[in-house]
């Protein structure tokens, strides 16, 4: 059996480890539009940060691919899908068959049609080597000054990293709030008073509607909604990404904003497999499909996927919206439905302004459907596992907002199963 | 009062070079002896609270901690001892009767130290048992007149009345649910089962979760019949009727309400929190016949298909007494020495009522085998039995089998520190509080009071073969095996023995 | 694969646990000169839950389904090819809490000791018996073949 797959990132490597882990003899292909290198995209806000150097972004050791019996095809983009021949063609026009195939092609970032896109200044924050030239843009600069477009979660990775390069960030979030779709008032006002802390100016309800160009082709001013003039050497563009799913829909595929699939991740195609920020998958938090463009998915959704192909049954029971970013040292994590209005939930919230720490805990029918963490995450996984599993901690309620969130507090039962492991009844 | 005379008991040593600071001994001391101070970073000793259990020493990490007896001393007295002085003081301050928990602890002469065993050379040869088989098998229970034998010798035709199988002569005394945690009870069950011997459950009924042991356990029927039910006592393979204990005789028990949690309300058949008082008495026993009538109402009660044992402390004129026990019926006297041990009893009771099981057992042995009867029950000691030799010299005295508590409790991790009574048994032993009694897994606890068993056994089987016996029946009541040593002529002439060199 | 199995009724809070798997991970091996001379770097990787009598010691669950794994941005963790288990390759590990996020036992705590990375069991890389199980005293950690185990999937 050949399996093609399109795209090497997460998905492509928890297709290839499931697929392995039950069968050593299926041919393997991967095709990416990029090189060798597999790296992790959220691992680029540290690459930029200088944290770590390039040698640290590669998610798997070099050998990934021999070691896995992959054969891998780079710097060649598939361009064209087609099912009923159940074969694929690339930019340079191999064509090659597949048994199945999985459409792993991730997100396009998300850049408004605004005048001066083309100056020499301007980034997305997606790629690697989007985050190499930044990198080395900013080195050459005397002075460092960028407008950051995009208050959530990658525009405050791109702002952190920023600042840690000494750089001074106006950040320009179209919301009322920074990181309003996954924290509340509270904590992204907590937030923004960190980012303020360390000199970033941050502009809600505004955007950038111009950049111009200082009459050398580079960045030197920012036009933002509000009429405001904004002095840079740099514009960055951390909006978000929107499914790439173009293969897919001209391939005829069923695709709705992501490729629409079921629990395996198969695709209307039953042959074809479609998983990670391109996908659509099932969100067990909101009860509907969804694109949520997050790590652990993409990986899990790779693994699911490779496991069906080879014959394995893995169901997804579906994936959780959860995301962690980092301002200064200071984490934030968002859970599920951690934002969901007091309306018809029954909220729990803690807040600690000195210590800068802030829990809220969203209930619903005596269940846990999300949860919001600033600055205290200790074992913030186990919010996350009750989130998944749906268990009933009506009684316990009071306990789950503890200094220490511990499995103590939680219903005996659960206890004993994530504790002492399966058949204990959950 | 402002200010006690007391003065600690024990004084902690901790070496401060191996000190970790790791608060193993701050969680782990029920009696919150250890104290972290955080601004220090240092582990400090309230000495006063050390009742020297050991707890602390053996579970530091680092062996960094010891514990002495306080060398505090008072101007030399032959007469006024340390513990007398402080007894003083104690009651002075409280009022109360002096309590304490475990054996008499008092200098009195150790019997079993001045008795020495015999061994074979030249004329009749020792047995190894490495290579010979060795019997250790006992039964207890009636054994019959004589031997009715059918026409041609066989078969047999005269009827055994019911026996207790034992595979080492070693059974475990009563210790009550109540007195000792239900860890310790489910250890004592479990060791009894895989060693092949009984358990006895003690004035405290019998929880539900150890009917399945029934088949090793024997029920005691004391004064204050708790837990004494007809699932009770048929669940079990013999009876014991408790008129007495070795540690307090003369004097009923106590159990605290405090102590009363709803499993052992629910196992004695009282409410929660109310004190369970087993009376002195009782009180349907005034005379040797209503001994007699209990006897048999327990063998009705249970088809005749059970010993029933009665249990006395050993105590001045035990050899008539124990031969009217066996003319009562019963198929078992168990008797229970000045050694004895308890969970709670009053200090002067424990230490002065009472005489030596090692006595005591050779005059009851010698009588019985005078009057006749010594077939038609068998004997079991008890009270402070602490090694094999102990039990070699009890069986050479006339016991069929002993009756062994506080070797157990040791062996479980007791240390001795007699504090039973407070409910703090830092070993998880003596207690009921949850936290204290998780300390004693009984898969460990079994395991060590089979392995008890187990070397014990070994031991008895060399000195077996030693003696060129190589079996168990032979040893016993064979006083001949026996000399004593520093004894005088009435206390050799009670044992029935001579003494060394004749 | 072998696993630590942990029997709560049996554990006494004493924490022996945490003291031999801070040793086992320091680089004396030696208890007095861990304590003395690394304690600021070490953090034990196991976490004592506690509340009345009820206690245990918690550690990695090892799931055959590690969500931590899937969730891990760096590829610090992984499978260790040799043992099986569930590994924080510390060399890889960024720091951005992804795998705290997602454990559903909480078994992964953040080390704030100065490297800013993932502290979590790796089953005492390479020993025969993981130092915790062996030092118990009462038997409320053993170290056995269990088949399956997902730390908290229903």
């Amino acid at each position: 059996m050949r399996i093609v797959i399109i795209g090497n990132s997460a998905t492509a490597v928890g297709a290839i480890e499931s697929i392995r882990e039950h069968d050593q003899g299926a041919e393997i292909m991967v095709i990416s539009e990029e090189g060798p290198m597999i790296y992790s995209r959220p691992m680029l806000s540290h690459y930029l940060a200088g944290e770590i150097d390039r040698s640290r972004l590669a998610y798997r050791p070099a050998d990934f691919y021999t070691r896995h019996h992959v054969a891998l095809i780079t710097d060649d983009p598939v361009v064209a899908i087609e099912p009923a021949a159940h074969q694929v063609t690339t930019s340079t026009g191999k064509v090659i068959a597949y048994d199945r195939l999985l459409i792993s092609t991730g997100g396009q970032p998300i850049v408004p049609p605004v005048p001066g896109l083309d100056l020499e200044g301007v980034f997305t924050f997606t790629r690697q080597r989007d985050a190499t030239r930044l990198a080395r843009y900013l080195e050459g600069q005397g002075e460092q000054r960028a407008v950051v477009v995009g208050g959530g979660m990658i525009g405050i990775k791109a702002t952190d990293a920023l600042i840690k390069r000494g750089v001074q960030v106006t950040m320009v979030e179209l919301a009322p709030a920074i990181l309003a779709a996954a924290l509340d008032d509270t904590a992204s006002a907590m937030i923004k008073r960190l980012l303020e802390g360390h000199g970033v100016s941050v502009r809600t309800e505004n955007t950038v509607t111009e950049i111009r160009g200082d009459g050398d082709g580079r960045v030197s001013t920012a036009l933002l909604k509000d009429g405001t003039l904004v002095d840079c050497e740099a514009v960055v563009f951390g909006i978000g990404v929107r499914p790439n799913a173009g293969l897919a829909s001209a391939a005829g595929l069923q695709v709705n904003r992501g490729v629409c699939v079921d629990e395996y991740m198969r695709t209307s195609d039953p042959d074809i497999y479609a998983a990670g920020d391109v996908a659509e998958a099932y969100d067990l938090v909101v009860d509907m499909n969804r694109t949520v463009a997050i790590w652990p998915n993409a990986y899990r959704q790779g693994a699911i996927a490779g496991a069906h192909m080879v014959g394995v049954s893995r169901p997804d029971p579906g994936g959780v919206a959860m995301n962690t970013v980092e301002v200064m040292g200071v984490p934030a994590m968002s859970i599920g439905n951690g934002n969901a209005p007091e309306e018809g939930h029954d909220i729990l919230a803690q807040i600690d302004e000195r210590a800068v720490t802030y829990k809220r805990l969203v209930m619903r029918d005596g269940r846990l459907i999300g949860a919001i963490l600033v600055g205290e995450i200790d074992r913030a996984g186990i919010y996350t596992g009750l989130i998944r599993n749906k268990i009933d901690v009506g009684q316990h309620r009071q306990r789950l907002l503890e200094g220490h969130v511990s499995l103590l507090s939680l219903p005996e039962q659960y206890r004993k199963h994530v504790v002492q492991g399966a058949g204990i009844e959950v | 009062m402002a200010l006690s005379y007391m003065t600690p008991a024990f004084i902690i040593e901790r070496d401060q070079s191996r000190c970790i600071s790791c608060q193993v001994c701050v969680r782990q001391c029920a009696n919150d002896v250890h104290v972290y101070d955080i601004e220090d970073d240092c582990v400090y000793s309230e000495d006063a609270n050390c009742v020297g259990c050991h707890r602390c020493v053996t579970l530091c990490p680092t062996h960094a901690l010891t514990v002495r007896q306080n060398p505090l001393e008072f101007r030399p007295h032959a007469n006024w001892s340390n513990q007398v002085l402080r007894n003083i003081y104690r009651q002075a301050e409280s009022g109360g009767m002096l309590l304490t928990g475990m054996g008499c602890d008092q200098p009195y002469r150790v019997y079993w130290d001045h008795m020495l065993l015999n061994a074979s050379q030249v004329t009749n040869p020792s047995i190894d048992p490495m290579r010979e088989p060795m019997e250790l098998v006992t039964y207890l229970g009636a054994k019959p007149e004589r031997l009715e034998l059918g026409a041609d010798g066989e078969p047999i035709e005269t009827q055994l009345g019911p026996q207790l199988r034992l595979e080492v002569p070693i059974m475990f005394s009563a210790m009550s649910y109540g007195s000792i945690s239900f860890n310790a009870c489910e250890s004592l069950a479990r060791a009894s089962q895989e060693a092949g011997t009984f358990y006895n459950t003690g004035e405290g009924g019998l929880h539900p979760a150890l009917y399945r042991f029934g088949g090793n356990t024997i029920a005691q029927v004391a004064s204050g019949r708790f837990g004494v039910h007809l699932d009770y006592l048929n669940a079990v393979a013999a009876l014991e009727i408790k008129i007495g204990q070795g540690a307090k005789p003369g004097i009923g028990g106590h159990l605290p309400g405090e102590k009363v949690t709803p499993d052992i309300s629910a196992t004695r058949m009282i409410p929660v929190g109310t004190d369970a008082l087993s009376p002195a008495p009782h009180h349907d026993i005034y005379s040797i016949e209503d001994l007699r009538q209990l006897i048999y109402a327990l063998k009705e009660a249970t088809g005749y298909e059970k010993p029933v044992s009665v249990k006395v402390a050993a105590v001045h004129n035990i050899a008539p007494i124990a031969s009217g026990i066996v003319r009562a019926g019963a198929d078992i006297v168990a008797i229970d020495g000045l050694r004895g041990g308890t969970g709670a009893a009053p200090t002067q009771v424990r230490n002065n009522v009472g005489i030596p099981i090692e006595l005591a057992l050779a005059a009851v042995d010698q009588r019985l085998r005078d009057e006749g009867i010594r077939h038609r029950a068998s004997l079991v000691a008890a009270g402070s039995i602490r090694s094999s030799a102990d039990v070699v010299k009890a069986i050479a005295l006339g016991a069929d089998a002993v009756y062994i508590a506080t070797a157990a409790l040791v062996s479980m991790g007791c240390h001795l520190c007699q504090n039973c009574y407070t409910g703090k048994c830092n070993w998880g032993i003596a207690t009921q509080d949850p936290y204290l009694t998780k300390r004693l897994n009984p898969d460990i606890g079994a395991q060590r009071l089979t392995n008890l068993l187990r070397a014990w056994s070994l031991e008895i089987k060399e000195m077996m073969g030693g003696m060129g016996v190589n079996a168990i029946e032979s040893l016993r009541g064979n006083r001949d095996h026996l000399r004593g040593v520093g004894l005088n002529q009435v206390e050799l002439d009670t044992l029935g023995i001579r003494a060394a060199g004749l | 694969m072998k696993r630590i199995v942990i029997h709560e009724e049996h554990c006494i809070g004493c924490r022996l646990c945490e003291v031999h798997c801070l040793v086992q991970h320091s680089k004396s091996h030696d208890i007095i000169k861990a304590y003395r001379r690394e304690r600021t770097e070490l953090m034990p990787r196991l976490i004592v839950e506690e509340s009345g009598p009820v206690s245990f010691a918690l550690q990695c669950r090892q799931c055959d389904e590690p969500a931590c794994l899937e969730a891990c941005i760096s590829g610090a963790m992984h499978r260790d090819e040799r043992t099986g288990a569930v590994v924080c390759d510390e060399s890889k590990c960024v720091g951005c809490w992804m795998c705290i996020m997602v454990c559903p036992a909480g078994a992964i705590r953040q080390n704030t000791l100065g490297t800013r990375i993932a502290s979590k069991c790796d089953l005492c890389y390479g020993a025969d018996v993981p130092a915790c199980v062996a030092h118990c005293p009462n038997g409320a950690l053993t170290y056995e073949e269990v088949l399956e185990r997902n730390g908290g999937e229903a």
